[in-house]
């Protein structure tokens, strides 16, 4: 079983557009997963049937009995999120600031502060268009701990991968270089890097590529909007080839991403077209990477 | 005032809007830009600030003392984040986890942990006419981007008055590093596509922003693809929609060379105008 993670750095390359596609082409036999869980999108095309839904708790929040509390303030004097706050010596937890460090409640002379599980958002086992299986997610509305969400939907779809036989888990990775991403990278037989012919594209394409290298994950890139800049996509194909990293495909700028999007399909479905053959070879030389 | 540029979705023009809008208002009067998407910093490849003055940014870890520990286990057993483990005779500490919430160093009986500070990314700053920028960069391998912001946000309320314009161009996504300049911002102006990921990303957007209390309006960018999905939308919850900047290949293609593009497009221009009056007016309030 191996996991192929696509990713960008930045946002806006069309790396969905790209997963999505890629799922329409392996068919049912792989296991899809929308590890950007809290901007997750690729269910808008490959329409899950949010079949099982599941409640994922990833932290804790306190909270204070105000029947125990004795308005000493200890708790406040020792919280570092400035978590907990005064109103009349009565002490109150702001969950959106409380980090669930739990000192408060280690302190706490009359045992009047508690932690709790904190909702960090569901996730969901589905089957999709191609009537194979994908596991997504959705962040609850101010909920902390994306990272912890992604791993759990990356653990969920390597049991699934595991119980059907399916070799590959096709996994639409977040963008930054923090902890969502580093959670997607986790295991990674492959990242597909998408980037873009702009300034922007390529100075994020570096540096997610950094934390790439540093995980030991081998890299294919697929360049889109390619003749948006031809002197930046030059620069990309340079870095390419001084870091050892095959080009999947070359795409050029195409609107066919939005109207495609637009109808709810991947470019596979929308029409038969120069950019569907692109992904056709961009996914043919990406299963030959991972051999 | 503190003004958010967030969007939900990446790549929806974020950047684009910020470093537009603070060079147009810059012509006229005082402004500060600061790149808070500390994980991807694009603004200055736009803004192209020379002269920076860079400070290190740190955060605070527990450094292990064995001489004066009693391996009582402590520490990893009031550790909520696992950043601490007692190994035989060892107590090892995992920065990368570490969420510098002091429990541990608090509560050793034996002082044998204490905080010390560790480098988490760089700030840099500089001022050109009435153009401040500000920018901070998590250092690879750094997972949490929420000090960092905070410790930027600090910096800058403490930088500059409190009656100057201060824009933030904010990380994308709805989770805690957007969350953190939501909770600092007085208006929030999101930037959408008008497209289906566009619609359920900015959704995901407002309802974070409600959640939290504040004043959104809404951006339109590359209006003309897509579908009418978004302007539906806005009419339906009541946010006010104030700009469209219209969608042509010839202003993505100078915004790929990192150029500012309102000088060349009167269309931009006039929809920057119509932004930069709204927070006008919002001050005002």
């Amino acid at each position: 079983m191996k996991e192929i993670v696509v990713i960008s750095g930045k946002g806006g390359t069309g790396k969905t557009s790209i997963t999505a596609s890629f799922a329409m082409l392996a068919g049912p036999e792989i296991v899809t997963a929308d590890c950007d869980v809290d901007a997750a999108d690729l269910h808008l095309l490959l329409k899950p049937d949010f079949r099982i839904e599941h409640d994922f708790y990833g932290g804790f929040a306190a909270s204070i009995d105000k029947s125990l509390c004795i308005g000493c303030g200890i708790c406040a004097s020792v919280c570092h999120f400035d978590a907990i706050v005064e109103n009349d010596s009565i002490y109150s937890v702001l969950p959106i600031h409380c980090e669930g460090c739990g000192y408060c409640t280690e302190v706490c002379p009359s045992l009047a502060i508690q932690m709790h599980d904190r909702f960090t958002g569901k996730w969901y086992d589905s089957t999709i268009k191609t009537q194979g299986r994908m596991i997504h997610a959705k962040l609850g509305i101010g909920a902390d701990n994306s990272g912890k969400l992604v791993a759990k939907v990356k653990k969920e779809a390597r049991l699934i991968a595991e119980r059907l036989g399916a070799e590959i888990i096709l996994i639409d990775g977040a963008p930054g270089i923090g902890c969502p991403v580093i959670s997607s990278l986790s295991g990674a037989a492959l990242t597909v890097l998408v980037t873009e012919a702009t300034m922007a594209g390529f100075h994020d394409l570096k540096r997610v590529y950094e934390l790439v290298k540093k995980f030991n994950i081998p890299a294919g890139c697929i360049i889109n909007k390619v003749d948006l800049n031809r002197e930046i996509a030059e620069d990309i194909r340079d870095f390419l080839k001084s870091e050892g990293i095959p080009v999947l495909v070359e795409i050029p700028y195409d609107e066919i991403f939005y109207q495609a999007m637009t109808a709810g399909k991947t470019i596979i479905e929308f029409s038969h077209n120069a950019i569907a053959e692109k992904m056709q070879k961009a996914w043919s030389e990406t299963l030959a990477l991972i051999g | 005032m503190k003004v958010a540029v967030a969007s939900g979705k990446g790549g929806t023009g974020k950047t684009t809007l910020s470093v537009n809008l603070a060079s147009y208002i810059a012509e006229k009067e005082p402004v500060v830009l600061v790149d808070l998407d500390v994980e991807e910093p694009d603004s200055a490849l736009f803004i192209k600030p020379d002269h920076s003055s860079m400070l290190p940014i740190y955060k605070d870890i527990p450094v292990w003392d064995a001489e004066t520990c009693q391996l009582c286990g402590k520490c990893q057993q009031v550790c909520a984040f696992n950043a601490i483990l007692k190994l035989g005779r060892e107590i090892l500490v995992i920065p990368q986890l570490c969420h510098a919430c002091y429990a541990c160093t608090g509560l050793c009986p034996t002082g044998a942990l204490t905080m010390q500070p560790v480098q988490m990314g760089e700030l840099s700053h500089s001022t050109h006419k009435n153009l401040s920028y500000v920018e901070s960069r998590l250092l690879l391998g750094e997972e949490q981007a929420v000090p960092l912001i905070k410790q930027t946000i600090f910096f800058v309320s403490h930088t500059f008055s409190k009656g100057e314009l201060i824009l933030f161009d904010s990380p994308p996504g709805t989770s805690c590093p957007v969350i953190e300049v939501m909770l600092n911002s007085d208006l929030i102006i999101l930037v959408t596509e008008p497209t289906p990921f566009g619609l359920h990303d900015i959704s995901l957007a407002v309802e974070t922003a409600k959640s939290l209390d504040k004043c959104v309006a809404v951006v339109i960018n590359r209006a003309g693809i897509g579908d009418n999905a978004v302007h539906d939308f806005c009419k339906a919850n009541d946010l006010p929609l104030i700009a469209q900047i219209p969608h042509q290949r010839e202003i993505a293609e100078l915004c790929s060379n990192g150029e500012l593009v309102y000088q060349k497009f009167p269309e931009v221009q006039r929809e920057l105008d119509k932004i930069a009056s709204y927070i006008a007016e919002f001050q005002g309030k």
